[in-house]
């Protein structure tokens, strides 16, 4: 199903059309509005008045989780503050958060954004959607429950409730559809082995995970022990939150919600424009937004784009599940090294679970990469330890085959390994003071 | 779509008015243009029809880059313009005010009866056939509003655009003049109004962009820019106090 056939179907002409009013009109408005804006612009002597197609916004100067760190918390914002009805914050994985204001207006499009998601993947008002974020100042809670509200599903925030409340409320209310992050839902899965409920004892059909990257393989070991179909979304609290993209029905690539946002993939290097389908860095312009409009956001996401004509009828063009973060990248022994790769490797080992963390040390000046591996309980093994052995070289023998770095790899017991709030693990400890 | 405007720059001699005007109407719509005088927005349909020349920037008018094209022509096209302050022949009756509307009609087809075509319009507005004979400059404003309207759908147009049609007329009056424009577009004619009545015209469209000293710095639907508290603060007469209220 489409939510907004009216702007996910829109042909090339027409969205290149609203794309360009919406820039210009961004563009006036920041340029007046936000002194960031209009000091970036002057010094990098871009006229906005002569932005006149889509290509031209190469010109215009990009913005780093860095500027608005340093506007923090409010001096981005493009009105005034007795505008912003509802402040949130990125969720502050790495360094200091960022304040997102958004107005009435823009809400409205964040709900409106979300429902597109929400849809894409099949839910629609006769399912009943559980949703395992934290309702917080991060941006998933909210940003999904009143999409699924929207589009008249039965809502339960069951929020961070404890994995084994959750079941019985997933068992209890029969519900359809989990949103939550992909390592939670595994999770999920897990304690539901522990307590001997059989996926088929659920009425769960559908799976909206986001909030961290996830491989094909996380993919289909959740699939696989859930039952479901599991969808991938993506958002970043710094443009909206949830509602930037998603996959539909076919899975291949997640449709950009062009006609609120231009996307640019670039050379993390020369941080120039690259061709369409080439792999870098990817770049949002907000072109609704009225409380925080970003000009040429850095995401420090890496993805590629793909051009072409979806099944699923929508003309909005798709990303590729993102593949590791700029900011995530290891480079060790020359080599650079995003610990999705990582999990690639440890999804396919048996015995163990896809929660890690990487520490990076250095010993007399040699970097040493030590994987933190959770073990599954279910390991036959765990007591023997001439076993445990083998099976810790036989990882680091698959990783130095796979990837060419040597690591080390430490098991340790299922949990142990510390999660924030939003139940995310800190994938790596840099420890190497560069 | 009906109008498709990009990046236009327009202006009269060496003044720069338009900064890279983009906008679009699509067929079967009301589109709006508020924003407060000298913003620009007269300046922008005197570009569409073709009253002064763009600079650079393209105009496409269904499916047809019309940039060079001569006034007539483009009414011709089926694009006409109700001018601000109505623009009548004030010492010619209402009626032969309408038939130098129909002359485009006529020359596009001969066999036009223009005396049909006049019918017409005296079925919409009553009034003008009632006073058929007077000179439009007797006329009261609302009364000359309505001969502006129907001279302009003499030459049977898809696409009108109406310039400040509020401007001098009592409350009622503009109630009246609005509703027509709401019952034009149930007979198929799409819409661009320009408006410094923006409630008035919020009201009526379905989409509008608002422009401030020849940029447009909002666009969206009426229900966003009622909602956006710029537009209230500097179209809808609402103070900071009022808003805070709310």
């Amino acid at each position: 199903m489409i939510y907004s056939k009216n702007y996910e179907c829109l042909s090339k002409d027409d969205l290149e059309q609203l794309q360009i009013e919406r820039l210009q009109a961004t563009l006036n408005r920041v340029y007046e509005k936000v002194s960031f804006y209009k000091n970036a612009f002057d010094k990098n002597k871009v006229n906005v008045e002569k932005i006149k197609a889509l290509k031209d916004i190469k010109e215009l100067p990009f913005t780093t989780k860095d500027d608005l760190r340093k506007s923090y918390p409010y001096d981005m914002f493009a009105v005034p503050l007795r505008d912003i009805i509802r402040i949130h914050s990125s969720s502050g994985t790495s360094g200091k958060p960022i304040a997102v204001g958004y107005t009435r207006n823009d809400l409205k499009n964040w709900t409106h954004l979300v429902a597109r998601v929400l849809t894409a993947c099949g839910i629609s008002s006769q399912d009943f959607v559980q949703i395992a974020f934290n309702y917080s100042i991060i941006t998933a809670g909210f940003g999904f429950h009143y999409a699924a509200e929207e589009i008249g599903a039965s809502v339960i925030p069951s929020s961070v409730e404890d994995a084994q409340k959750q079941i019985m409320i997933m068992k209890d209310y029969k519900t359809t559809a989990l949103l939550s992050t992909p390592s939670y839902a595994l999770h999920i899965a897990h304690i539901l082995k522990e307590l001997n409920i059989h996926p088929e004892e659920l009425s769960l059909k559908i799976g909206l995970f986001g909030a961290e990257p996830w491989s094909e393989n996380l993919r289909n070991q959740i699939e696989n022990q859930l039952h479901i179909n599991a969808y991938d979304n993506y958002g970043i609290s710094e443009l909206i939150g949830p509602g930037v993209s998603y996959e539909c029905e076919e899975r291949n690539g997640l449709h950009i919600n062009e006609d609120h946002f231009i996307v640019e993939v670039i050379d993390t290097k020369s941080l120039k424009p690259l061709p369409l389908g080439e792999t870098g860095e990817l770049v949002f312009t907000t072109i609704t937004k009225e409380g925080l409009p970003l000009i040429r956001f850095r995401t420090g996401d890496i993805s590629s784009l793909i051009e072409e004509k979806c099944k699923c009828g929508r003309t909005l063009i798709k990303m590729k599940r993102v593949s590791g973060r700029t900011d995530d990248m290891i480079i060790i022994e020359g080599a650079n090294i995003f610990p999705s790769q990582i999990e690639e490797i440890l999804l396919q080992i048996e015995g163990i679970e896809p929660h890690y963390q990487i520490i990076l040390e250095r010993e007399e000046g040699k970097d040493i990469m030590i994987i933190k591996i959770e073990v599954s309980d279910s390991i036959p093994f765990f007591d023997e330890l001439k076993k445990l052995e083998d099976f810790k070289n036989s990882i680091r023998d698959h990783i130095y085959n796979k990837l060419g770095i040597s690591v080390k790899v430490l098991l340790v017991e299922p949990r142990t390994i510390a999660r924030s709030s939003g139940n995310k693990i800190k994938r790596i400890i840099d420890n190497r003071n560069i | 779509m009906m109008l498709k405007i990009r990046s236009l720059d327009a202006g009269y001699s060496n003044l720069k008015v338009l900064k890279r005007i983009s906008m679009h109407v699509k067929a079967g719509e009301i589109v709006t243009i508020i924003g407060a005088n000298g913003s620009g927005k007269s300046t922008l349909l005197h570009a569409v029809s073709g009253i002064i020349k763009g600079k650079s920037g393209e105009i496409i008018f269904k499916d047809k880059q019309i940039n060079n094209y001569t006034a007539e022509k483009i009414v011709y096209l089926g694009c006409s313009l109700i001018p601000e302050g109505r623009q009548l022949f004030p010492a010619m009756t209402v009626k032969e005010n309408l038939v130098l509307g129909g002359y485009i009609l006529k020359s596009k087809n001969k066999k036009i009866n223009l005396e049909e075509e006049i019918k017409k319009i005296y079925t919409l507005f009553p009034r003008l056939e009632e006073r058929k004979n007077q000179l439009s400059g007797t006329l009261s404003g609302g009364e000359q509003q309505m001969l502006a309207i129907g001279r302009a759908l003499m030459s049977r147009p898809d696409f009108i655009m109406m310039d400040e049609p509020s401007i001098g007329l009592a409350p009622l009056v503009v109630k009246e003049i609005f509703k027509t424009v709401v019952s034009l577009r149930k007979d198929g004619k799409t819409i661009l109004l320009v408006e410094q009545n923006a409630k008035a015209a919020l009201k009526i469209a379905d989409r509008g962009y608002v422009m401030e000293t020849g940029n447009i710095i909002l666009e969206g639907t009426s229900e966003e820019l009622l909602n956006n508290h710029d537009v209230q603060r500097a179209y809808l007469g609402k103070d900071y106090k009022n808003i805070a209220e709310r």
